[in-house]
């Protein structure tokens, strides 16, 4: 054998069964971890060829039939493309390589094949976070590495018998134990500041606030439990009637779908503002949208880093927000938007699609007739119409015809925030008041364990804004007038949190907590946050080098404290005072050129030693006694006879044989 | 791997590597005990720990251009356990070593056991491994079991250095290899190669003392150690799951045969040896004195004991 490289015959070795059951536990685990996106009816079925060749193997070894593997492995691609329509993408990508894992396995009959099965394993492991980066996810997968270690561990000799656990071991504590190297490492690998190939997040489905308001359009979006965004204020959060996030404003209606329609060029200047009091910072972590759009407290003030502040005050992301987003931005809640409007404006904010709802428009045209120029007592007209005249939030709201806006106001009556704001703003419009529609989120969910906001997408909220004169635009949330009213006593409208909430709520909310932690320190730490790593320690940026540069210190660091932690050796027994006095004698022996030779006992080294050495005969012949005599006539010898063998050891000093 | 891939995987080996052995502290025998201290203890990864490396790499690779910090976490902590595993592999050769060797009698052309005692530190080595030229043994230590038993060839009779051992472990995942190499200064004595064939030995004038035939044997006893594996009943053997070795009738010691160098004119120098080798076993086994008369004039015997078997034996190694 020459060298560490040389593969031996050991890997050609029968698998044996505690191996083999290891291996077959590792892929069935992948394949857990892949189930959630792959079809049922594939998870299923690999599942179940993975336990028929699991019963095979037990009962006899040997690979299933060379025949039999080649119309799987022709089988499986075959069947995904079915399925998806093609071989590429991430979801049809992910379901060919569970495939082929599990024919790996069917051939898997010696220690090299389970070495390879369980390396590809690793891989296939890692491609299922490309599907979800979350931290339940990332655990179950870190798990899924134990049984994948254990295999590995039962592939080398000295495991004491036939049992599982003790596999487990190495691989647990090696896990645990490096699991400090392993953080250190993730802040020092340098980030790719634009992807190598390929769009990250291409395919994935869109979730989220859309462009496009229609009725019904969000219903979906409102029983979505999953989390949009979370943000922590910087001073006291703002009441909860005030939480409003705005996301995008959209001005053209076409006779059933609101659209942003452009009042105004992209890269206006935002509306004017003036803002009256102080405003509030906070922080946003917004998970993928895979859309440009940001949301911010009504209203902002300023952009964060990246975003652009439109024209209507809203913000937009300069890429599409594929990775889980930061930003700190800033807004008044107390404000007066432009309070001139232009004629383009207006001609924008008083669009309306010709020959869509008549009765709409006559009642519009009423209320404009009674209140005259009077904008606010027309809004209280029709808040006065939703509040009194019978509507109901419905999430399940009926259809509604062509002429949508009749429909709902004096036919169905029931619906939520799309319908109310897109009714109302149409009816503002028929008024001749400029009013717009603007999507976003509303309310949140309070959570005082870590102090911040947590925004779901059944928070998605659409409202209205309408321009009156003098004050600008003014928010009115036709939505929240119809709920107060009909679903107060249900508590739907309480956005906070109820003190007493129960104990899931509780553990609710810190399991929340966690969450958020993991999507903002873990899942947010891009490129950008990992260039200011250093500047706490006066570092202004950094660049490949330094942070390569770490890397490479760390490694060695790691390496070092690892080999010096694995050969620090726990004493073994208690120091000897007698045999440390006789190792001296030895040493001024051998310095005096009488070395102990290996094999001779005490009693002829010290006999040689007085022959070589006449001038210390006789005190040679003093220590040898004394230390056969403590040696070996006491099982314990007392140990003031000890301490003067020693004294008379240090006292000894022979002189070099002169030759 | 077969042969000829060794060599092409032994092409791409980098120089040093190769020539580690060439180095003179690992050349030069040394005197038990033998310690494996850490700066003898080499480290490379195998050829799995190569693979996995690529895969690593792929994954790293991966995770970053998707931006995809969960995977980029886990990757690091598959690479830093993996790495870290090095370690394990190094310590479990740290500190080793080895206090004595017995070596069992081996006739050439056999394989000889050695057993190596190491040093009861109180830990164990599970992953230990001992190679001696290409052929590798598993062989656990554990605390109060520190014995390993190996096979090393002998192919040469006479007094032979013990090879170079190659100690190495793999644990705990195979993918790294941690190996040191041991040259005990120690010496063993391989007894020639056995004759099979030859004509019968000479005799005495009486054709009544043959050496009985193998079906005359008086019974069965346990295995000791030093006894010939040729001596070994194997059916038997296996039958009681021990081993047992054919004792022969000594209850009627005829006259000794005698076993003379001079007596095999015209056959060469080494088959000569391994002639008067067989003789010697057979009549061994067959519990017949004898005497052994060498080129030298040195006369052994009369006599049956183990102790002038061996002494026969060893007399025969050592020739020139």
């Amino acid at each position: 054998m020459d060298g560490g490289f040389v593969g031996t015959a050991q890997e050609a070795i029968a698998l044996d069964a505690r191996s083999f059951d290891l291996l077959c536990l590792t892929v069935a685990c992948v394949l857990a971890t892949h189930a959630p996106h792959l079809p049922p009816w594939f998870a299923l079925a690999l599942i179940l060829i993975l336990l028929a060749r699991w019963l095979q193997r037990r009962r006899q070894r040997g690979r299933i039939p060379a025949w039999m593997r080649l119309a799987m492995l022709v089988a499986v691609p075959a069947v995904v493309v079915a399925a998806y329509g093609t071989p590429f993408g991430k979801q049809p990508g992910a379901a060919i390589v569970c495939g082929l894992l599990v024919l790996k396995l069917l051939e898997s009959e010696r220690v090299r094949d389970a070495c390879m099965a369980i390396g590809f394993a690793c891989f296939i492991l890692m491609s299922a976070l490309l599907f979800t980066q979350s931290l339940g996810m990332t655990l179950a997968v870190a798990l899924v590495l134990l049984p994948a270690l254990a295999t590995l561990r039962t592939l080398q000799p000295g495991l004491p018998d036939d049992r599982l656990l003790p596999a487990f071991s190495p691989g647990a504590v090696l896990l645990a134990s490096a699991l400090p190297a392993a953080l250190l490492a993730f802040l020092f690998v340098p980030r790719l500041a634009t992807p190598l190939w390929g769009a990250p997040g291409a395919g994935t489905a869109r979730t989220g606030i859309t462009d496009r308001m229609a009725p019904g359009d969000l219903a979906n979006l409102l029983i979505d439990d999953s989390v949009a965004m979370r943000i922590g204020f910087d001073g006291t959060p703002p009441a909860p009637e005030l939480r409003y996030f705005r996301g995008m404003v959209l001005w053209h209606f076409d006779g059933r779908a609101w659209l942003p329609g452009a009042a105004a060029d992209r890269d206006a200047p935002p509306e004017a503002i003036a803002s009256r009091g102080s405003g509030i910072g906070y922080d946003v972590t917004l998970l993928p949208t895979q859309r440009r759009w940001l949301f911010a407290l009504d209203v902002p003030v300023a952009a964060p880093a990246g975003a652009l502040l439109g024209p209507y005050r809203t913000l937009t992301a300069s890429r599409p927000v594929t990775q889980t987003l930061h930003y700190h931005a800033y807004s008044v809640s107390s404000y007066r938007l432009a309070p001139a409007l232009d004629s383009r404006e207006r001609a924008a904010a008083l669009q309306l699609p010709s020959g869509f709802d008549p009765r709409a428009r006559a009642l519009a045209g009423r209320w404009r007739a009674q209140a005259g120029d009077d904008y606010a007592a027309i809004v209280s007209d029709a808040l006065r119409l939703f509040r009194s005249g019978g509507f109901a939030y419905n999430l399940a709201a009926p259809p509604l015809g062509r002429d949508s806006i009749d429909d709902f106001l004096f036919g169905t009556k029931q619906g939520f925030c799309e319908h109310y704001a897109g009714a109302f703003t149409f009816l503002m419009r028929a008024a001749g008041i400029p009013a717009r529609v603007v999507v976003g989120y509303h309310g949140g969910y309070w959570n005082g364990y870590a102090d911040y906001l947590l925004i779901r997408q059944s928070d998605a909220h659409a409202w209205s804004e309408v321009w009156l004169p003098g004050r600008g635009w003014v928010r009115v949330d036709p939505t929240s007038a119809v709920r107060r009213v009909l679903l107060a006593g249900v508590g739907a409208d309480a956005t906070d949190v109820d003190e007493d909430g129960g104990w899931l709520l509780r553990w609710r909310d810190r399991l929340d907590v966690v969450n958020r932690w993991w999507d903002q320190g873990v899942i947010g730490f891009d490129a950008l946050r990992q260039s200011r790593l250093f500047q706490p320690l006066g570092l202004p940026r950094a660049g490949w080098g330094v942070l390569g540069a770490g890397l490479a210190v760390i490694v060695l660091l790691a390496l070092g404290v690892g080999a010096l932690v694995v050969s620090l050796r726990p004493r073994q027994t208690p120091r000897d005072p007698l045999a440390a006095a006789q190792r001296r004698v030895q040493q001024r022996l051998a310095r005096a050129g009488v070395e102990r030779a290996a094999g001779e006992g005490p009693r002829d080294y010290y006999a040689r030693a007085a022959g070589i050495l006449p001038a210390a005969a006789e005190a040679l012949h003093a220590l040898g006694a004394e230390y056969l005599a403590l040696r070996y006539a006491f099982r314990e010898p007392p140990p003031e006879r000890v301490r003067a063998f020693a004294q008379q050891a240090r006292n000894f000093r022979p002189r070099r044989v002169v030759k | 791997m077969d042969a000829a891939a060794r060599r092409r995987w032994h092409g791409k080996l980098p120089g040093a590597v190769s020539r580690l052995p060439m180095w003179p502290r690992l050349r030069t025998p040394e005197r038990l005990p033998v310690r494996l201290h850490r700066n003898r203890i080499y480290i490379l990864p195998t050829r799995a720990g190569l693979g996995f490396g690529v895969l690593l790499v792929a994954m790293l690779l991966g995770a970053l251009n998707y931006q995809n910090n969960a995977a980029l976490l886990l990757t690091c902590l598959l690479g830093t356990t993996l790495a870290a595993s090095m370690l394990i592999a190094w310590r479990d050769l740290q500190g080793l070593t080895l206090q004595a060797v017995h070596a069992d009698h081996a006739f050439c052309g056999e394989r000889m056991t050695l057993h190596l005692a190491f040093e009861d530190d109180g830990r164990a080595r599970r992953g230990l491994r001992i190679a001696v030229d290409e052929r590798q043994q598993a062989c656990p230590l554990q605390p109060g079991a520190t014995q390993a038993t190996i096979n090393v060839p002998a192919d040469r009779r006479g007094w032979r250095a013990l090879p170079r051992m190659c100690l190495s472990s793999s644990l705990p995942f195979g993918l790294f290899r941690a190996w040191g190499w041991i040259t005990p200064d120690l010496r063993v004595l391989v007894y020639p190669r056995v004759g099979e064939d030859g004509a019968p030995p000479s005799r005495n004038d009486d054709p009544r003392e043959r050496l009985p035939g193998g079906d005359e044997f008086a019974g069965l006893r346990d295995y000791r150690q030093g006894d010939a594996l040729r001596h070994v009943a194997w059916k038997a053997s296996a039958r009681r799951g021990d081993l047992l070795v054919r004792e022969f009738d000594r209850a009627a010691p005829g006259s000794p045969l005698r076993f003379d160098w001079f007596a095999l004119p015209g056959v060469p120098r080494e088959p000569r040896i391994s002639r008067l080798t067989g003789w010697v076993c057979d009549a061994y086994a067959a519990a017949h004195p004898w005497i052994l008369v060498l080129e030298d004039g040195r006369t052994f015997g009369p006599a049956m004991d183990a102790a002038h078997y061996h002494r026969c034996l060893a007399a025969l190694a050592e020739l020139p």
